[in-house]
This record gives structure tokens, C-alpha cells and sequence, in this order.
């Protein structure tokens, strides 16, 4: 991506060569090594995130407009995703119900309450954050490897060759079309979650739909806080999983490495941003 | 030949869906025999197992260590408001525990592991395949399932094992300190609720789903690494469909085994 970073490479080099050796008796030495390199990895990876994240933002704005493009993404990121997320989330909402239910009939034989705290709890936090996580691994995979696979077969070159560049060509249609495709696809695998939980109520717990379906503790703020989320996991996938396929190198094992990477690191920051809207959600909504 | 397809174009892709789905249930049932035969009679090569246990098992401690603090503390301030709204301080390390204990924390940890651990599993015996490294090994008379698949399988399913048991008491410390923090309740408070009312047998739950799991997405990343046709960008597939097919295999699987367990 950006000029070689002769520093880091030494640490790394360091590092795999103090970690080969290492491996049953690792040194002080080596592991200061190994801190040293996580830590500027660490460094440089946010270093180049937040770059291409502040250059998918003005593209986004000031970009050049290809027809079709954020159209093409949107099929690929929402509707190819569908089936898959609400296989998942339909599971999701029965695995729920089932543990709650055997739960709470440990502790209060009265399952009536059941179905209002679950759509909130639903709505609040286990939708949005499970499906993004669904969605990271399937749409930031599915990113990585494309993405990927052009950087190792040159043609992120030959974009870069015609003066065009690749955030503004290959990552901010993806971000644009994400954007709307997790609001769309979690709204649509909250309702596949509710049913399923509902029809699982009612087959172990005799819990009558009429009972279940009870908005009565959901309130304006559940359902900002989910969107809120939603959004942010929205842009955050896109941002992530692209950063990871254009920093590829490499051959073949570079596309693996990048999506690996994509994954993980598109999981690790649904986590964390969920810790945090959580949190500001909670102080913002109490109750 | 394009007119039959015309035709029937819907039942066409879902006839094509549903005979690739059996031949990946097929060759998963295959593969899981065979590994299961090698394994029984301990034809795997030991070296190779400790090394995958290095690289799968100690280098996702920091990301296990992340995702279960983090966990910890999303369970508390979901729990927060059920908490205040029924003013029962008690029962946020009950509450908080057995979420985690049974099902967030198995299911998080697998996730995350899938994408660490499963993801990388099958990037690199896809790139082993793609340059021929397989075949080679065939050519010398070594069995690869032995050399390379036993240990890779064994090793993830130990890890993911050993994971979910420190990555169960990290949610809770992460939990009890986001309780002190938010909900202003004593850990101490929050440890009597999680073993007042919480037994082993909700820890052995969530530890029997993450072996199922682990051998589930153990299959899933064998299976799709070799499985992989046609260079780079077979890989980065072979990556995506391993990640997807874990992800729903945890969740389904996950139901069942809740199910069967309750």
C-alpha cells in the first residue's frame, strides 16, 4: 500500500526468526521482539484503516457515479446473503427462547413476560449483533477474497495504471450497498427471529402467540439503539474486510491470509462497536 | 440444453443447491471417516499436531482474551435495564452467567475461531493443493489425511476445547467488573449469584457444544481446503464457503444440542 516500512519488517523478520527458534523455549528477547512487531502491525493496520475509511467517506460524497455498480453490490452483499442469514437467525431465535424459557422456569414458573423481554432483547442487541456477525463472516469473507484476489492478479495495479483508484472503484460501492443491505437484511432477520421464537414458545412452553407478541417493553430507545447499531456494523464490514483484501500480497496464500484476516478482524470490531453502542445506548435510554 | 434451462430456471438452481449441499454433507461424512479410522488407530504424525496446536491454540489467545472481556461486558449492560426494572442486583450474576456460560460464550468463542483458527486452516491447505503440495506427499507413499488432516482436526478441537474454558472465566470477570462499573454491584455479589444459582452442569453444557462445534468446523475447514480448484481466487472461495458453512453449522447444531441437553 503505502512506502515500505523498513522498521517493521525488521521486527517481523526478528520475530519469525526468534519465534522458529523459539518455539519450545522462547526467549525474553524474542518475545519483546514479537511485542514489538504486534504492536506496530497493530499501528500501521489502524494507520491504513482509518485512511481508507476517510477515503471511502469522500468518495462516497465526491466519487465518481458509476450506473449499476452500487446496484451490482447490493444483490451480491443483500440478496444472495438472505437465505443464509435467516436460516441462521430462524435457529438463532429458537436457541433463544429455549434457553430463556428453561431458565426462567428454574426461577419463576410464569413464562408470561417471555416474549416482551425477548423482542426487546431482539431488537436491542441480539439481532443486529449475531446477524452482523453472520454478515461479517459471509460479506467481509466474500469481500477479501475478491478484492484479493484482483490485488494478487494485478488488476488493483491496473486500476491504480488508468488513474483510477481502487477505494473509490472496488470498496465504496461495497460500502454504500452495505449500508443499506445489513439495515434491510437485520430487519428482515429480527422478524424470521421473532417467528421462530414464537413457534418454539408455543410447541415447548404451550406460550399461546397471543401472549407471546407483547411490544410492551419495547420502546423508541431499543429500537434507535439496533439501528444505530446496524448502521455501524453496516459501515464498519465493508471498510474492514476491503482494507484487508487490498493490503494482500503475495499469491494464493495471500487471498487465504486476507480473508482470515477479514473475518476476524471484521468480527472483532462488530464486538467492540457493540461493547460501546451498548454502553452509550444504555446511558442514553436507561430502562 | 439452454432451453431446458430456461425453462425450468428456478427448479433448475435449486436442484443445483440442494446436490452441492449433499455432496458437501457427503464429503464432510467421508472425510470424518476416515479421520475417525486414522485417529482410532493413532496414524497421525505427533510433531505435526503439536505444531498446529502452537499455531492454532496459543496464537489466538489475545483475540479469545478480546472477544470474552468484551462479551463479559455486553451481557452486563443488556442485562442493566432487567436488572434496574426489577431492582434485583442479586440476580445479575445469574442472569449474566448462565448467557454466557451456555450460550454466548461457546457460541463467540467458535465464531471468532472459526474466522482465526478454521479460516486460515483451509487457506493453507487450499494453497497446498493449488501448488501441488498434496499430491506430492502422495507421490512419496506418505498419507495426507494422517500428515496433515488428524492433527489439524485434533488440535482444533482441543483448542476451541480449551478456549471456551478460559475464555468462560474471562466473560465473567469481564462481567462482574462491567456490574461494578455500571450497575454499581459488588463482584463479590455478582459471584455469589453466578454459583448460587448456576451448577457445573450449565459450565458442561457449554463445553460439550464447543467440542460439537469444533468438530463440525474442523470438517468444514478440512473439507473446503481440499476442495479447492483453480489458483488464488479458489482459495479466497474455498475461505468464504468454509467461514459460512461453520457459521451455520454452530448455529444449527447449537439448537439441537440445546435441545437435547436442556
Amino acid at each position: 500500500m503505502s512506502a515500505p516500512p523498513s522498521l517493521r519488517e525488521a521486527a517481523r523478520a526478528a520475530a519469525a526468526a526468534g519465534g522458529g527458534e523459539a518455539e519450545a523455549a522462547p526467549a525474553g528477547d524474542s518475545a519483546l521482539g514479537a511485542l514489538g512487531a504486534a504492536a506496530l502491525d497493530l499501528l500501521e493496520g489502524a494507520r491504513g484503516l482509518y485512511s481508507v475509511f476517510v477515503l471511502t467517506l469522500y468518495y462516497s460524497v465526491r466519487g465518481r457515479r458509476e450506473k449499476g455498480a452500487v446496484a451490482l453490490q447490493m444483490y451480491e452483499i443483500g440478496n444472495r446473503s438472505l437465505f443464509f442469514l435467516c436460516v441462521v437467525m430462524a435457529f438463532l431465535g429458537m436457541i433463544l427462547v429455549f434457553q430463556a424459557g428453561v431458565q426462567v422456569q428454574r426461577v419463576v414458573p410464569d413464562l408470561t413476560l417471555l416474549g416482551a423481554q425477548y423482542v426487546e432483547l431482539l431488537v436491542r442487541e441480539l439481532a443486529p449483533s449475531v446477524g452482523a456477525l453472520m454478515l461479517a463472516t459471509r460479506v467481509g469473507a466474500g469481500i477479501a477474497a475478491e478484492i484479493g484476489s484482483m490485488v494478487v492478479t494485478e488488476q488493483v495495479d491496473a486500476l491504480r495504471m488508468c488513474a483510477a483508484d481502487p477505494v473509490d472503484f472496488l470498496i465504496k460501492p461495497r460500502f454504500l450497498a452495505s449500508l443499506v443491505m445489513t439495515v434491510v437484511l437485520i430487519a428482515f432477520g429480527t422478524a424470521v427471529a421473532y417467528l421462530s421464537g414464537m413457534a418454539v414458545a408455543y410447541a415447548y412452553f404451550g406460550l399461546l402467540p397471543h401472549t407471546f407478541i407483547n411490544p410492551a417493553l419495547l420502546d423508541a430507545g431499543d429500537v434507535v439503539v439496533g439501528l444505530a447499531k446496524c448502521v455501524a456494523y453496516g459501515a464498519a464490514i465493508p471498510v474492514v474486510s476491503g482494507y484487508c483484501g487490498l493490503s494482500t500480497y503475495g499469491g494464493s496464500e495471500g487471498v487465504g491470509w486476507a480473508t482470515t484476516r477479514a473475518v476476524v478482524n471484521s468480527s472483532l470490531a462488530v464486538i467492540v462497536l457493540d461493547f460501546f453502542i451498548s454502553g452509550a445506548g444504555y446511558l442514553a435510554f436507561p430502562g | 440444453m439452454a432451453g431446458e434451462a430456461a425453462a425450468g430456471g428456478g427448479l433448475h438452481t435449486l436442484g443445483g443447491g440442494v446436490l452441492s449441499l449433499a455432496e458437501t454433507a457427503g464429503g464432510m461424512g467421508l472425510l470424518f471417516g476416515r479421520i475417525a479410522r486414522r485417529a482410532a488407530a493413532l496414524e497421525f504424525d505427533g510433531r505435526e499436531f503439536v505444531k498446529n496446536l502452537y499455531k492454532m491454540g496459543v496464537k489466538s489467545v489475545p483475540i479469545v482474551i478480546v472477544t470474552a472481556l468484551f462479551v463479559g461486558g455486553i451481557m452486563v449492560i443488556q442485562a442493566a435495564p432487567v436488572v434496574e426494572r426489577y431492582g434485583a442486583h442479586g440476580l445479575l450474576g445469574w442472569g449474566a452467567g448462565f448467557g454466557t456460560l451456555r450460550e454466548i460464550g461457546p457460541l463467540l468463542t467458535a465464531l471468532m475461531l472459526s474466522g482465526r483458527v478454521g479460516a486460515n486452516n483451509t487457506a493453507e491447505l487450499g494453497t497446498m493443493v493449488v501448488t501441488e503440495q498434496i499430491d506430492a506427499l502422495r507421490a512419496l507413499a506418505i498419507d495426507p489425511i494422517g500428515y496433515l488432516i488428524v492433527p489439524r482436526f485434533l488440535a482444533f478441537v482441543l483448542t476451541l476445547f480449551l478456549a471456551a474454558l478460559y475464555a468462560d472465566a474471562l466473560a465473567l470477570v469481564g462481567a462482574a467488573y462491567a456490574g461494578k462499573g455500571l450497575l454499581d454491584v459488588e463482584p463479590a455479589v455478582f459471584l455469589n449469584g453466578v454459583t448460587g444459582l448456576l451448577t457445573i452442569s450449565d459450565v458442561a453444557h457449554g463445553l460439550v457444544k464447543c467440542i460439537i462445534f469444533g468438530v463440525i468446523m474442523a470438517l468444514a475447514s478440512c473439507h473446503f481446503g481440499l476442495a479447492v480448484k483453480g489458483g488464488a481466487p479458489g482459495v479466497g472461495r474455498a475461505v468464504n464457503a468454509t467461514v459460512v458453512a461453520s457459521a451455520l453449522g454452530i448455529l444449527v447444531l447449537d439448537y439441537f444440542v440445546s435441545f437435547v441437553l436442556a
